[in-house]
């Protein structure tokens, strides 16, 4: 039985580089804490969008992975954060075909759909936190009217 | 920053190369392995459409068998590699995404409905060799043997 410390991290996000860093970290990390594979792909692409979000949009930042447990069901958190110029309507960003800039407009959206928390924490000219779990046995979030 | 798995690079410099691009007769073969950084996929877009037009290849197999995530940056790539081998007279096919890839991307939002596929490129070839490559070309005679 392996111990969930290499799982806790702290990873900087200023590169492309950087972006295959935290992928393959968040794919080695939902592994070991027992994550099947689509639910690993999931979170490793959740992770990708979010991560290239904080670096376009952040100006870089980092990402903070850590295991959690409640109600003894254990989960995997990430939480990206940036020091940029936050996000001016949340509304919107959230909306599928938004885009700023590169990509298909689809990330945070995209992201949201693909665990089963998502929280995000930004003002305009105060950065950007995005936190987002996923739980080791819970039945997906309910799909939304698209 | 501190914590995380050891490098899976086993080395400082873990810059991929660039994604090699193989002719086989009328149909180049692109295969895809790993995580791809940004620059990499966009790097390889180019290569694909600068071999289209100077070889004359009416058909473009891209192998995803060993992609592990697709993103909404890789997805963009693959969608402007076919749109942009299209109009330089090719076609495009997608093979062997594997089926967790699929389901993310779904999920994501991203269905990509311009893009060919098939299981295998074998497939793929099968599907591209179903017009063109195979007929002989004007001016070119085929020996038939009985």
């Amino acid at each position: 039985m392996q111990t969930a410390g290499g799982v806790s991290a702290c990873l900087p996000i200023h590169s492309d580089l950087d972006l295959v860093w935290v992928r393959q970290h968040v794919r080695q990390a939902a592994a070991q804490l027992g994550f099947g594979l689509v639910e690993q792909t999931k979170l490793v692409t959740a992770a990708s969008e979010l991560a290239r979000n904080t670096l376009i949009h952040g100006g870089g930042g980092q990402m903070e992975c850590a295991p959690v447990a409640a109600g003894g069901v254990q989960g995997l958190r990430l939480a990206f954060s940036d020091e940029g110029p936050g996000i001016p309507d949340l509304d919107r960003a959230l909306m599928d075909g938004f885009t700023s800039g590169e990509g298909l407009g689809m990330g945070l959206g995209g992201a949201r759909r693909l665990v089963h928390d998502f929280k995000i924490d930004s003002r305009p000219g105060g950065g950007t936190t995005v936190t987002v779990t996923t739980w080791l046995s819970v039945p997906p979030r309910p799909r939304e009217e698209r | 920053m501190s914590g995380g798995f050891p490098s899976p690079y086993g080395g400082p410099s873990p810059y991929a190369a660039p994604v090699p691009v193989l002719r086989l007769g009328d149909v180049l073969l692109v295969t895809l392995q790993g995580d791809l950084h940004d620059g990499t996929a966009e790097q390889l877009q180019q290569d694909i459409s600068d071999t289209v037009a100077r070889s004359g290849a009416t058909g473009v197999v891209i192998d995803l068998s060993g992609v592990e995530m697709v993103d909404s940056f890789l997805g963009r790539v693959l969608s402007d590699i076919a749109a942009q081998t299209s109009l330089l007279a090719a076609r495009t096919v997608i093979a062997g995404m594997r089926p967790a890839v699929a389901i993310t991307l779904v999920e994501l939002g991203l269905t990509l409905p311009g893009l060919r596929t098939a299981l295998s490129t074998e497939d793929a070839m099968r599907l591209l060799g179903d017009q063109g490559p195979t007929l002989p070309r004007p001016g070119r005679t085929r020996q038939e043997s009985v």
